[in-house]
This record gives structure tokens, C-alpha cells and sequence, in this order.
């Protein structure tokens, strides 16, 4: 397989793009691809200052590489959730710092189990929810994040979603005709509240082995293991559906995400209730739908 | 026909060298959209011709987000 571009050795082929790209056309390709999604959604500008949400991992990584490269001011932030199987959260810790320390850039660590006295397991074990961790935990690095970029005055929270993870989130949400849900999946989701910043999904049409490859071609040394319990999600049986669509017709994942981003735009889906008006949490001071706590107090207390 | 190793995870396997790395991750049972290829600790691609002695590694690339 030769690349489209210099007919050199081409490390990956995209049929969805019908381009094969060399390590070198494809370590400049992905970048000018992000560039043109942080443009074409009007995501940040370069005088602004992102908040990049990372995990270890070979997307968020990569999506802060990225964003450093094409010039724009960015921290980054690691959340520590306690995870102890296997040293997962330790070890995507040290990936995340020893990334930081070798780009020389700047990275703040929240861990869960210091700043709330419980980790995100033990938070699930009192909740008697042990399988559903994920959940406690997609609320809890909500609230982190959000509390991070208002007290560091950031733009935008950057996170490392894919076209392979918006549309195996699509496809859940789809198959359940969730509106609501639908209609906040976006790009770009907007403040709605001066302490809830803007979150952006810059990689969202670039594929998940993309991501993969292009940590790989600029040496990205990711975590490799996976959350243990993200072990049989329902993201992965998903992702997998997805993967079987796109060997039988290339593009289809991204047409998939693409098309449904179009009906959103031209009004096909629509709130069920008017949306609430954001109350104050009495105990943290961070907006919420609730009248009371906000979610991520009533986890806590809930676990008390 | 000479062997070639992959190796995936923890394990490890020999394949007949003269396929490509595409068939080879077929004839395991694995997604070729979910795994990459590495040889030498450098990325190729899945049309690439496994040779004789050859050590690949793939890597997994699906993650539960």
C-alpha cells in the first residue's frame, strides 16, 4: 500500500477518505483535520485559553499534542479516580505527567480519593452499584472538570471523544430514541451558566484507530490498559456493531454521526420540556437542574 | 512455508509468513478496525506481506471511553 501523497509506504489506509498515508503525510494530515473541525464548528480561538480534559490515553494525548502543535494555549488535566485493579489509575497518572514533563507543559492532577475522602470504586461499593461505576464516575469528572475551568478562568474544556465514541453514543441513544440526549451531543456544547464552561470535542471526525495511529507515527507513549471496568461496556459491544457496518461500506460511522449532526442542526430533535433554569447547589455552589444538591453532592451523599 | 509471530495481549502465535497482516488478523477472529499493526515497534499497514521471522505486535485500539 502506497501513500496517495509521495507513493512512499503507507502506515494506514482510510477508505472512508480513499487516502493511504506514509508516517510522515499522515503525522501532518491529522493535525490539519483537527485544525479545520475546531474551524468548522467554531470551537476556540488561539487567544483563548482550553482546559484539555486527558486520561493517559492515546486520544486525549494525542488531541493535546495536537492542539499544542497547531499553536493553541492549553493545560491539561488528570483526574486521579482511585481505580486500584491492575494500577489503573496510577499508571494512566504517570503516562499523563511524563507526557506533560517531556512537552513541558502544564498539568493539574485532582485526585478523587485525596480532595473527597473516597474513590470512585468505593463511591460505587456504597452506592451498592459496584457494576455501575461509570456512571458515579462520569458525574464526578463532570463536576471536577467544571470546577477546574472556572477557577482556572479557561474558555473551554477540550476532551478526546472520536467519531468512534460519538457515534457508538449515538447509536445507545438512538436505539432508544433518548431526544434529550440527543440534542446535547454536539461538538460543541455552549456555556450555559458563567461557572460551566464550554466543552469541545476537537478529534470528532477522526477515527478512533486514527487517533491510535497518530500517537503511535509521533511517539505518544499512551496507557494501553483498559478501565476495568469499562471491561463488556456496551461502548465497546456498540463500537464493534459500527466496525462490522464500516467493513462492509467505508464512511459509514462517520456518515452515520455526520447525517445525524445535520438533522440535529435543522431542528429534528427538540427538548420535551422546556430546559430548566440552573439553581445553585446548596452545598458546592455549582449550578444544577435540581432545586437542592446538584448530582454530584447527592453521590456524595448518598455514599456518607 | 517459514513462520511469523503475532502477538496480541498475552498471547502469542506463529502464522505462515506470505499472507498479509489483514488476513492474519481475520484468521484470528479479530476486527481489523479495531486492532493496529507494529513491527519493529513501527506502525504498517494491514495490506503489508508478513515475511519469515517476522514479529507483530497488535495493539488494540477500541477502548470503552
Amino acid at each position: 500500500m502506497k501513500c496517495t501523497k509521495c507513493g512512499g509506504v503507507a502506515v494506514i489506509g482510510m477508505p472512508q477518505h480513499r487516502l493511504n498515508l506514509c508516517a510522515e503525510h499522515f503525522a501532518e494530515w491529522v493535525p490539519s483535520m483537527v485544525q479545520r473541525t475546531i474551524e468548522k464548528y467554531a470551537m476556540f480561538t488561539p487567544e483563548e485559553r482550553i482546559l484539555v480534559a486527558v486520561s493517559g490515553g492515546k486520544d486525549s494525548l494525542s488531541l493535546w499534542e495536537i492542539l499544542v502543535q497547531l499553536g493553541y494555549q492549553t493545560e491539561g488535566l488528570y483526574i486521579n479516580l482511585g481505580i486500584t485493579h491492575e494500577n489503573y489509575s496510577d499508571n494512566s497518572q504517570k503516562h499523563a505527567e511524563a507526557f506533560a514533563a517531556s512537552h513541558n507543559l502544564r498539568l493539574q492532577v485532582v485526585n478523587v480519593r485525596e480532595t473527597y475522602g473516597q474513590s470512585i470504586p468505593d463511591l460505587a461499593h456504597a452506592r451498592r452499584r459496584g457494576s455501575r461505576a461509570c456512571s458515579a464516575c462520569g458525574t464526578v469528572k463532570r463536576h471536577i472538570m467544571n470546577r477546574v475551568a472556572y477557577e482556572g478562568g479557561f474558555a473551554a474544556i477540550a476532551t478526546g471523544h472520536q467519531v468512534d465514541d460519538e457515534a457508538a453514543t449515538l447509536m445507545q441513544n438512538v436505539l432508544r430514541w433518548q431526544s434529550g440526549y440527543l440534542l446535547r451531543q454536539a461538538p460543541v456544547l455552549p456555556s450555559t451558566h458563567p461557572k460551566l464552561a464550554r466543552k469541545v470535542k476537537p478529534l470528532c471526525h477522526l477515527y478512533e484507530r486514527e487517533t491510535a495511529a497518530y500517537a503511535f507515527v509521533r511517539g505518544i507513549d499512551f496507557i494501553d490498559q483498559e478501565c476495568p471496568f469499562s471491561v463488556n461496556a456496551k461502548t465497546i459491544f456498540y463500537k464493534g456493531i459500527l466496525n462490522q457496518l464500516e467493513r462492509r461500506s467505508p464512511g459509514t460511522k462517520m456518515q452515520f454521526y455526520l447525517s445525524f449532526l445535520r438533522a440535529r442542526e435543522e431542528g429534528l430533535f427538540r427538548e420535551e420540556q422546556p430546559e430548566a433554569e440552573l439553581a445553585t447547589c446548596r452545598r458546592c455552589g455549582q449550578p444544577t437542574t435540581a432545586e437542592d444538591l446538584c448530582a454530584f453532592c447527592r453521590l456524595w451523599e448518598a455514599a456518607s | 512455508m517459514p513462520t511469523a509471530t503475532i502477538k496480541y495481549h498475552k498471547k502469542e502465535w506463529a502464522v505462515e509468513s506470505g499472507m498479509t497482516v489483514r488476513a492474519a488478523i481475520e484468521k484470528a477472529g479479530l476486527d481489523p478496525y479495531a486492532v493496529l499493526a507494529l513491527r519493529d515497534k513501527r506502525l504498517i499497514n494491514d495490506q503489508t506481506i508478513i515475511e519469515p521471522g517476522d514479529e507483530i505486535r497488535l495493539v488494540n485500539v477500541i477502548s470503552g471511553g
